[in-house]
């Protein structure tokens, strides 16, 4: 157990929601749905699973986590708020001239370790990561965290091919299994499924979680490798828009940003949930 | 147009891109429209909604979308492939080179919200290579329209070539530079104001503010013409040498690297026709790209009605000290 109880990281989850909202309603502009479906991953990776923080950022042997999502960055900008990488007033720039919070993340922030936002590009470059890790034989982890209509870009699945055949136990994909992207529902546009037969044939062990059920998501990410030699592959089932009922399932809010009233009516909803 | 006509806003040139393959498809059931999750991007749920048969939808996979797309087009297929031009022309940079443009396959790519149009999205979201990387590539057809009578034009043209065509439009509401009845053909470059004290050789975007900044030359006496080089390649070499010649400083206008783009093209025709004229290129420059809007960008690296007039005088004064000409500012 870390440092926090699973109401205590909950009730985490929901303070990350509505802070998320408040920076894309002043930026006009972010990836409303996709930041509310990864905030407990998120959540729980920060502050339970990986051992990175601002004072360690230097040390070579810290964890990395690489969002392949890149989009999602709102959801990425306030966790390292909380884990004290800037101060969370800096996000009230986001999005506007000159400032280094943009719509995607990039290293010119604190704490994120590369710039992403071109789908497709996380697990690549956490393979390359693993096996420097393998090669130096030091003892950090890497994890990324995939959106479902990603997955159609191929170098995912040579990334996959590749990190089993170097056995990257180190490695651990989480895909935000939202079922939804821009256009709608993954199985309507290019549908990926089975998606957990396909991971197991590339030779990854491959495990189903309630992608916002805090107490899972510990539970399997504390706990890698489950087989030794494989990388982890974990199919998070989460809701897009998770959180705000009237966004949730809804592709409009991939990028939809809320009007004054239905902010109001998000915020409210959430603040019900604050204990 | 003329120097003192007011701009009057039209639609984003996205918009008449759709309007015009939905125009097309009406009498052609051989257009296809492939997309990447881009179809909402693309404006193109119209055209799927009317021609769900001429739609391909292949997921996040850019560089599958360019490899289906070449292969539909083989077979007699008029594509237009739709995806943002930051993924559209280098995620997929090898199947554009070898499946499009060596195979010389008439794919008709179309880069969306192009250049920095998707501004505070950041650099994995900027198309500011996409006219560099594929200039390179023989048998690429590279067209950049400045409003939405060059984009109808470009299309049409584009959809009756047996060539492949990369076309580069944003997704602001852009001004009308051209009557309806003015002839476009690719390859030759619009003059869209005459002058000559200066040359303006703009594309795409930055021609409307290009124009704003020749009617604040005008009111300072300065005359200054304004070219829409909107094919980019083949380029329009006697248009660049006539500038060259006739006006007194020459600036190229891009929303792309200053590495690579239309103002290193010009600069390459001046020389080699062994003409020398002061010249500046006006694009991003070479540094991590400043974070904003694209108004807010292009209007930091002086793409803007002021930045472009005070460049052109600075030129102009340039000249001056070189030749000892007596050129009077007024
Ligand atoms: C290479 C690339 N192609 C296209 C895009 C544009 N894009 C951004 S988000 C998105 C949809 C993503 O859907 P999904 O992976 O399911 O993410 P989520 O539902 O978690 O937001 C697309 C097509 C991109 N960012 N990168
Ligand atoms: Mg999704």
């Amino acid at each position: 157990m870390g440092k926090y109880s699973n109401e205590e990281l909950q009730q985490k989850s929901v303070k990350y929601r509505l802070a998320m909202l408040k920076y894309i309603k002043m930026a006009k502009a972010g990836h409303t749905g996709g930041d509310l479906s990864s905030t407990d991953i998120l959540n729980v990776l920060y502050n339970d699973v990986l051992n990175v923080s601002p004072a360690n950022f230097g040390d070579p042997n810290r964890d990395r986590y690489i969002q392949s999502k890149g989009h999602a960055v709102e959801a990425l900008y306030v966790v390292l708020a909380d884990q004290g990488f800037y101060p969370e007033t800096d996000l009230e720039t986001m999005c506007k001239y000159k400032s280094p919070y943009v719509g995607h993340p990039t290293r010119k922030v604190n704490g994120i370790e590369f710039n992403t936002g071109g789908l497709g590009h996380g697990l690549s470059i956490c393979a390359g990561l693993a096996l420097a890790a393998k090669k130096d034989k030091a003892p950090y982890r890497v994890f990324t965290l995939i959106g479902d209509g990603e997955l159609a870009e191929g170098s995912n699945w040579e990334a996959g091919m590749m990190a089993s055949h170097y056995e990257l136990d180190n490695l651990v994909a989480v895909l935000d299994h939202n079922t939804l992207q821009i256009t709608g529902k993954n199985a309507d546009v290019c549908n990926p499924h089975p998606i957990d037969e396909k991971w197991k044939a590339f030779g990854w062990q491959v495990v189903t979680v309630n992608g916002h059920n805090i107490a899972e998501l510990r539970e399997i990410l504390n706990n890698t490798p489950i087989e030794k030699g494989k990388p982890t592959f974990v199919i998070a089932n989460t809701i897009k828009g998770k959180g705000v009922s009237f966004m949730e399932g809804e592709k409009k809010w991939h990028h939809g940003v809320p009007t004054d009233e239905e902010y109001e009516t998000a915020i409210k909803e959430l603040e019900s949930e604050l204990i | 147009m003329n120097i003192k006509d007011i701009l009057i806003t039209g639609k984003a040139n996205l918009q008449a891109y759709c309007d015009t393959l939905l125009e097309l498809a009406a009498d052609d059931p051989n257009i296809i429209a492939v997309t990447s999750d881009s179809r909402e991007s693309g404006k193109l749920t119209p055209f799927a909604d009317k021609y769900p048969n001429q739609i391909v939808e292949v997921g996040i996979a850019e560089q599958n979308l360019v490899g289906v797309s070449a292969g539909l087009a083989s077979t007699g297929k008029k594509v237009f492939t739709t995806s943002p031009g930051c993924f559209l022309a280098t995620r997929s940079l090898e199947q554009v080179k070898n499946d499009v443009a060596y195979s010389d396959y008439p794919v008709n790519l179309i880069g969306i919200s192009a250049g920095v149009s998707y501004g505070a999205l950041g650099s994995t979201h900027h198309s500011l290579h996409d006219v560099a990387a594929l200039r390179a590539i023989n048998n690429m057809t590279i067209v950049v329209p400045a409003d939405n009578f060059e984009t109808k034009e470009a299309i049409k043209a584009a959809a009756v070539s047996p060539k492949p065509f990369y076309i580069k439009i944003g997704k602001k509401n852009m001004p009308h530079l051209h009557a309806e009845n003015e002839t476009f053909i690719i390859g030759k470059a619009s003059t869209i104001l005459e002058g000559a004290d200066v040359a303006f050789i703009a594309c795409g975007e930055t021609v409307y503010p290009t124009v704003e900044a020749a009617q604040l030359l005008n009111k300072e006496g300065i005359s200054a013409r304004v070219i829409s080089m909107h094919t980019i390649k083949p380029l329009d070499a006697d248009v660049i040498i006539k500038a060259a010649k006739e006006c007194k400083a020459f600036i190229s206008v891009e929303e792309h690297s200053i590495n690579g783009g239309l103002g290193e093209a010009c600069a390459s025709v001046i020389l080699e026709a062994g003409l020398s004229v002061p010249f500046k290129r006006m694009g991003i420059p070479d540094e991590e790209t400043v974070a904003g809007s694209q108004t807010e960008i292009l209007e930091h690296y002086g793409i803007s009605a002021s930045g472009l007039s005070d460049e052109a005088k600075r030129l102009i004064k340039q000249l001056k000290h070189l030749t000892n000409e007596k050129y009077e500012l007024k």
